[in-house]
């Protein structure tokens, strides 16, 4: 197990633990989108590798779905939103780049943590996925909370949900109707997203969250 | 084994499905709102099909003593509901609030919804579960934000957000699951089979097991409107039209439930994992008082009911993490109880806001008075659901204080002192609504009291007598519970 097979599923799960550090702190729209779509390629690559170790044909079908879909549609339509919207500025960063980063550091380190011990008696490659999968998805969460923006929000869960597709792909045999229902379900997702987008638009010309919560207290007096 | 019973589990997945096609394409509401009502009936009918003849279970499809009823609940519910929206729906119609092209998408949406619930109880694969209450969330969303107001769409945005993190968490721990499968059951679909799963749990790495329990309780949990993640709750009952907000409370929080549950079971069926109970309690308990303390101060009829759901699901939850067999029976009841009357009161809450103009509680004064039928179907609605006799309400919330009081008298004095406060506020802001002088706008209002009757005339049944079969599954399922 241990050998080249090994490295380079670790190098590239690796990989996509370092482009969700990229993403926490991007402060323009298009340069996000940009790493998010570097984020999906490496899955791709990640679950395509996994798909060849584990000779598991229909991994490869869901290795495309990521490049094809999230790599390549998903960045060039929300591209096209935001062009649409005018928004194609800059991001507000609330608080420190600085501060972030050690949260994330933080965040990996609890993954491993937590998941190493976890998995002592399952198989190496699975274990090691898996810790990569967590702290990919905690990234996820933490660029949600951390970012007040629509777009941020939106490309946060998506990198979690390329994390959840990671540990998807590293557990080995999982049934395929579970990795298509995912992929479909993001597709779903992304239409209520784009259908999200527009209405904000409609109503509040703007995408910043901050300017929705405004109204939520009071209509209770 | 019978073909009577595949039939008609595939009619509780294949009505729905098909209607929902069908009603995108009608542009005729009357007609749609119609189809919509037979559609709910005729699944309503194939789930009372399956208690005299029961298929066999499949690795995709099950049906066993724990979801029977919850699926024959699911479609009453939905049915009954599809006959106060058609009334509620021709009033929004009227006073333009949604337009016939928004009607179209809102009845398939409904038949989709119908749909996702179905699927999400009859799946023996827990990746076919999953998917089935990711499609609820986003059928929900895409409701909750029909009226496409700023307050609407900010809760289905937040209902959004929380539901898919809610639905990542659970496919997390899904995952982790089939990896405590995959070293004794080997690879494939029966390690994902709920059945199998659970004949097998014994042998499981209890560590693995335990970490996944964590992710799904936190994820299913966050779908069932448990604090801490129950933002997003109060929003979304609030600004959706308001049978998705009798559905929603009424049957989606129970999938959401469900699912806990199902994973309690196989954690329960691991000697070496953690016990499952104590964190259920936790999470229940602080649902039920952080919700009593908020109804209080609620100025907004549907959120004042949203909060009691909040309570309400506390109170089931933690029911089940007590365990045993009185207080999982105690749970089991109260879960249809709390189905049946939150729904009723959303259905005269309906009503009423259409009547009033408002759902703010300081403009709706003297129901009894303007609007009898509604406003005493107000009042008998909170009375039931605030837990007095003789309503069905009362017997589960007492079933529930007495087992505890037996057991841990400790958090019983909590669990009381949650109900109190609760029963206080609700019959407080009761009497301001029901009672005195009447204010504001008095729109005359057809509404179909059918729907309303019936729940609380079952719940005012349930209070009295419960029929002996019932009591009979309830005894046996609580035992299965653990």
């Amino acid at each position: 197990m241990h050998g080249l097979a090994f490295d380079i599923a670790h190098l590239l799960a690796g990989g996509m633990v370092i482009v969700s550090f990229l993403l926490l702190y991007q402060d323009r729209v298009s340069a996000l989108l940009n790493i998010f779509a570097l984020h999906s390629l490496v899955l791709a690559l990640a679950v395509g590798w996994q798909a060849h170790i584990q000779d598991a044909p229909h991994l490869y079908v869901t290795a495309v779905i990521a490049l094809v879909f999230k790599a390549i549609i998903i960045p060039t339509a929300l591209y096209r939103i935001v062009r649409r919207l005018g928004i194609h500025r800059t991001l507000e960063v609330v608080g420190g780049v600085g501060r972030d980063m050690l949260a994330g550091t933080g965040l990996v380190a609890l993954a491993i943590l937590v998941m190493l011990p976890v998995t002592a008696t399952a198989d190496p490659l699975a274990r090691e996925d898996l810790a990569f999968a967590l702290a990919v998805v905690l990234l996820g969460l933490l660029l949600m909370v951390v970012r007040h923006n629509a777009i941020s929000l939106v490309i946060g869960f998506m990198s979690l949900e390329n994390g959840l597709v990671l540990a998807a792909a590293g557990a080995r045999g999982m049934p395929l109707a579970v990795e298509i229902s995912i992929a479909f379900s993001v597709l779903i997702a992304l239409i209520v997203i784009g259908v999200f987008l527009f209405r904000i638009r409609e109503r509040f010309d703007s995408v910043d969250m901050q300017a929705m919560d405004a109204f939520r207290e009071e209509r209770r007096r | 084994m019978s073909t009577l019973g595949s039939v008609a589990v595939v009619a509780l997945l294949v009505v729905p499905a098909s209607a929902a096609l069908v009603l995108i394409g009608l542009s005729s509401y009357r007609l749609g709102a119609r189809l919509n009502v037979g559609a709910a009936l005729i699944t309503l009918l194939a789930a009372v099909t399956l208690f005299g003849v029961r298929p066999e279970a499949n690795l995709y499809l099950r049906v066993d003593d724990f979801n029977i009823y919850l699926i024959a609940l699911n479609n009453l519910v939905s049915f009954t509901t599809s006959v106060f929206s058609a009334g509620y729906i021709a009033h929004e119609l009227e006073t333009g609030r949604l337009t016939p092209n928004y009607l179209r998408f809102y009845h398939a949406m409904y038949q989709a919804l119908l749909f996702a619930m179905n699927l999400a109880f009859l799946a023996n694969n827990i990746g076919l579960m999953w998917v089935a209450i990711e499609l609820a969330t986003l059928v929900t969303v895409l409701m909750v934000g029909i009226y496409r107001t700023q307050a609407a769409l900010e809760a289905a945005w937040k209902y959004f957000i929380l539901g898919s993190l809610g639905i990542a968490l659970a496919l997390f721990g899904t995952i982790l699951v089939y990896l405590a499968a995959q070293p004794v059951m080997g690879e494939g679909l029966p390690a994902m089979a709920w059945d199998q799963l659970l004949e097998n749990a014994a042998r499981f790495d209890p560590a693995l097991l335990n970490l996944a329990f964590i992710f799904l309780l936190l994820g299913y949990g966050t779908k069932a409107g448990l604090v801490p993640l129950h933002a997003w709750l109060p929003d979304a009952h609030a600004e959706g039209p308001t049978p998705i907000s009798a559905v929603l409370s009424g049957l989606l929080l129970n999938v959401a439930l469900y699912a806990v549950l199902r994973f309690k079971i196989l954690m329960s069926a691991n000697p070496a994992a953690l016990t499952p109970g104590p964190l259920l309690v936790g999470v229940g308990l602080a649902s039920l008082l952080f919700a009593a303390l908020m109804i209080y101060r609620r100025g907004d009829i549907k959120r004042l009911f949203a909060y009691s759901s909040i309570e309400h699901m506390g109170i089931m939850t933690f029911a089940f993490g007590m365990g045993g067999p009185l207080a999982n029976f105690a749970g089991l009841l109260h879960m249809t109880m709390h189905s049946l009357t939150k729904s009723a009161i959303f259905f005269t809450v309906g009503h009423i806001s259409q009547a009033k103009g408002t759902q703010r509680i300081s403009t709706i004064r003297g129901l009894t008075t303007t609007h009898p039928a509604l406003g005493w179907g107000l009042v008998a609605g909170v009375v039931a659901i605030a837990g007095m006799p003789p309503f069905g309400v009362f017997m589960s919330e007492f079933l529930i204080v007495s087992s505890t009081f037996a057991r841990q008298p400790l958090l019983a004095l909590l669990l009381v002192l949650g109900l109190l406060l609760a029963f206080g506020t609700l019959l407080w802001r009761l009497h301001g609504m029901a009672f005195g002088e009447s204010r504001g706008a008095n729109t005359p209002v057809h509404s179909s009291l059918l729907p309303m009757l019936t729940h609380l005339g079952l719940v005012l049944m349930a209070g009295i007598w419960l029929p002996g079969p019932l009591v009979v599954w309830f005894q046996h399922v609580a035992v299965l519970l653990g």
